[in-house]
């Protein structure tokens, strides 16, 4: 009964009740909507990160990744391939690649890049590069001189598609050595950094140049589902001899992402506590002001024999259920805002340089995570209730007699 | 005092927890942004200071396109006559030399490519805070003819010690091929993982000798004394530059054009705050809102009967926007107050960020973060909550005005 009671009292001041949801569905919907897009830069930039030739998790030989020479190479990659075969979950994707630091240079310039020597099928199925060539064409195994670029790089460079290029770059003997290749496609990738860093050939060139011959550097991961299994680790960890592999998941080989996601949710509790406070001082006085506006009718409900906590917690089911449509209604315009932003994301390119100085992709797509629209609605409902609590205590604590004398 | 006034302060004095609560909702709301701008601003000047310092400096003489390209060939041929230039012009703290070339870095049994730079130890240490960053071994000194210093990361890769020898192979400003062996006297690391990988430090004369430069240079380092007087000192160095030999074509860059990305990333955080403030002050402003409706709600009858004694609407309107706006300005003054006062303890305590610093490190903010208050910090937000409350104020103080005495005598 009531709950009844409570909800015909909210809406006999309609106005009032107009103005204060209005104030806790612009709380809640630019709560859960900027939640949702700080989330979304998050997680943009982990995909990014993972198919930026990261992968779900790296095995190496061990040593390789502290330093990443030519030396700390698995000389079988059969034996690692055994392994994955019998331990990993079926649909996961792996591909193995040779990564080595080389200089690259033509005619006219030279720089420092990462050249990665890759099995062109299977790669195409773990990282960004197998969609990213859009000029020229992607390679295949049997291009021994084929060579990717990046769209960057080749502007840096100045060529263009059917150019040469050279590669130098130690080889397995401390020798350098070089090896001319020709520019057969341009990929495109999320961030410059990555199109001036990263060049492709095929692995068999790559080993042939560093007299490799069947060894590579890592071998990347895509697991089936989540990105993170922390089971798949520990199998593979306790399968591969501990003295020669180390394998790590990609929280750990992208340090900057896993820390920027670890202070993410500091940052999500700071906004939703700022914009309750700023909420909470207009749902306190409000509901103050209905109490005293009522102080009659409080006086003859306690004349009647009322007893104070009924006072209580009638005032209190009031609050609840405006906090409750103000939820309702505020969660529904931010789910509609996030489906609207997730088609067409906010575009950044305008200032891409600066997205890619904080790591971030040239465009954002908000992403909900169950746990921040829990925690918005969690913090408006729980401190929501605990404010209103001082005018509830305030109207059960009216004497009668002085309530009914009040005008 | 007016009537009109003392009606306002006693009228908002007639209620004074509901006043006491609105105040604080402004309060907190100029607080907390005279805070973050506070801090935004402190950060920014944090980042530019250290790239500033580590990597670009604050203004460079280039030769014309040196920039995009970064060729060996496109020099600045006489730095001296340059130098003089400098020597003139006011507001400039230090100036330095710097050669810079693409090469191949060997030690005893690893190669890698790296950008080999030369300095002028004595100047660079006025233009750079590398010396403040050696971890391992000393600075270069002007008596060093071939010594080095390596980026901890490089140093890694490498497996290189102090004492070491590296052999540097690279390509001469006229074609030549340019290899000279150096040793490493110093390992130092700024936290920015790109530089610490890829940067080597040689002394300038050597770097001269080896990539047959002769007298030339690439860059021309300046430091100003502050960031405002850059705008200024570009102005009078551009001036006189044009003066030079116009066949080598001279162009003064200054740290936005060095770094596009610095700049576009303080861009971007200021927009991400400006969306994060807008929504804050929104939510104020319907806390606000909220409050004064409520308030000339509650006095219908009031109204109506000063409305039935004459009183104009119009004056009615005036009362109620004094009582708005003397609110909001108690409100704001003690935002202001408290919120600079915190910003000041903590511009001097510095914000403990070691849970962040991996991910700052990269920035070049390390160890505290120091907010740092400003004018324009301090007042930027509390005027856009002002405005905001102000408009906030003036639908219900307009509303007042399409009263009626006689229904309005009769609301309860």
């Amino acid at each position: 009964m009531y709950l009844q009671l409570a909800w015909r009292n909210i809406w006999r001041n309609t106005r009032r009740t107009t103005v204060i949801l209005v104030a806790v569905v612009i709380g809640i919907w630019s709560m859960i909507l900027l939640g949702a897009l700080m989330r979304g830069i998050a997680v943009g930039m982990i995909k990014n990160g993972i198919s930026t030739l990261t992968g779900h998790l790296q095995i190496h030989y061990k040593g390789y990744r502290s330093d990443p020479a030519i030396e700390h190479s698995i000389a079988d990659p059969q034996a690692v391939e055994r392994v994955l075969n019998k331990v990993l979950p079926s649909g996961a994707r792996w591909t193995s690649r040779v990564r080595v630091n080389a200089v690259a240079s033509n005619a006219r310039h030279s720089s420092g890049v990462t050249m990665v020597g890759i099995e062109p099928s299977s790669e195409a199925n773990v990282s960004f590069i197998g969609a990213a060539v859009y000029q020229g064409r992607y390679l295949t195994q049997q291009d021994q001189n084929g060579i990717l670029v990046g769209e960057a790089l080749r502007d840096k460079f100045e060529t263009k598609i059917g150019r040469k290029l050279v590669l130098m770059s130690q080889n397995t003997g401390g020798e350098i050595a070089s090896r001319a290749f020709r520019i057969l496609g341009v990929f495109r990738a999320e961030m410059e950094t990555t199109e001036k860093q990263f060049i492709f050939v095929t692995r068999e060139a790559s080993q042939i140049m560093l007299q490799l011959d069947t060894g590579i550097s890592e071998v990347s991961v895509m697991l089936p589902g989540k990105p993170d299994n922390p089971d798949a680790i520990s199998e593979l960890k306790a399968a591969l001899p501990q003295d020669q592999f180390e394998v790590h998941s990609w929280r750990e080989l992208l340090p900057f992402q896993t820390a920027y996601l670890r202070i993410l949710d500091g940052f999500i509790w700071i906004w939703y506590l700022v914009v309750f406070v700023a909420m909470g001082f207009g749902i306190v006085n409000t509901t103050l002001m209905a109490v005293f506006e009522r102080i009659r009718e409080f006086g003859l409900l306690k004349a009647l024999g009322m007893k104070p906590w009924w006072i209580l917690r009638e005032v209190l089911t009031e609050s609840f259920l405006l906090l409750l449509s103000g939820m309702i209604i505020g969660n529904f315009l931010a789910f509609l805002s996030i489906y609207l932003l997730s088609e067409i994301g906010i575009d950044l390119s305008a200032l891409a340089a600066g997205a890619e100085y904080a790591g971030m992709s040239r465009i954002i797509y908000p992403a909900i995570e169950a746990k921040d629209i829990f925690m918005a609605n969690g913090v408006v409902m729980l401190l929501g209730l605990l404010v209103s609590a001082y005018p509830a205590t305030k109207a059960a604590r009216f004497i009668p007699v002085k309530a009914l004398a009040h005008i | 005092m007016s009537i009109d006034v003392k009606m306002a302060w006693r009228n908002i004095w007639r209620n004074p927890r509901r006043t006491v609560l609105t105040i604080c909702a402004i309060a907190f709301s100029s607080l907390l942004l005279v805070f973050m701008l506070s801090f935004q601003f402190g950060s920014y000047e944090t980042m530019i200071n250290t790239s500033v310092k580590i990597q670009t400096g604050h203004l460079q003489v280039q030769a014309e396109g040196y920039q995009d390209k970064k060729t060996i060939r496109l020099v600045v041929p006489n730095p001296a006559a340059v130098g003089e230039i400098l020597e003139r012009i006011p507001h400039i703290q230090a100036f330095t030399f710097r050669g810079q070339a693409f090469s191949l870095v060997s030690s005893k049994d690893r190669t890698y490519g790296a950008l080999v730079t030369g300095i002028d130890p004595i100047r660079e240490i006025q233009v750079s805070r590398l010396k403040k960053l050696i971890r391992k071994g000393s600075f270069l000194s002007e008596s060093d003819n071939n010594q080095a210093l390596v980026g901890k990361l490089l140093a890694r890769n490498l497996r290189l010690e102090l004492g070491d020898e590296l052999t540097l192979l690279g390509q001469g400003r006229d074609g030549s091929i340019a290899a000279t062996v150096v040793n490493v006297k110093g390992i130092y690391s700024s936290g920015i993982d790109e530089f610490d990988r890829s940067a080597i430090q040689i002394p300038l004369k050597l770097f001269q000798n080896v990539y047959t430069m002769d007298e030339a240079v690439h860059e021309v380092v300046i430091i100003g004394e502050s960031l405002s007087d850059i705008a200024e000192i570009k102005r009078s160095i551009e001036l006189k530059l044009s003066k030079l030999d116009p066949q080598m074509p001279l162009r003064i860059l200054d740290w936005e054009q060095l770094m596009p990305g610095l700049r576009q990333g303080i861009e971007m955080d200021l927009v991400s705050g400006m969306i994060f403030y807008f929504l804050l002050i929104l939510v104020v402003a319907f806390s606000i809102l909220n409050t004064f409706l409520m308030a000339i709600f509650e006095r219908t009858r009031e109204f109506g009967v000063l409305m039935a004694i004459g009183t104009a609407p119009a004056r009615l309107t005036k009362v109620l926007l004094i009582e708005s706006v003397t609110m909001t300005m108690i409100g704001i003054f003690i935002g202001i107050l408290m919120g600079c006062m915190i910003t000041l303890y903590f511009q001097t305590i510095g914000i403990d960020i070691s849970g962040a610093s991996e991910l700052l490190s990269q920035f070049g903010i390390s160890g505290r973060m120091h907010p740092k208050l400003s004018v324009l910090s301090a007042v930027s937000g509390p005027l856009a909550v002002f405005i905001i409350t102000f408009f906030a104020a003036l639908y219900p103080a307009l509303k007042v005005r399409r009263m009626r005495p006689v229904e309005a005598m009769r609301a309860v």
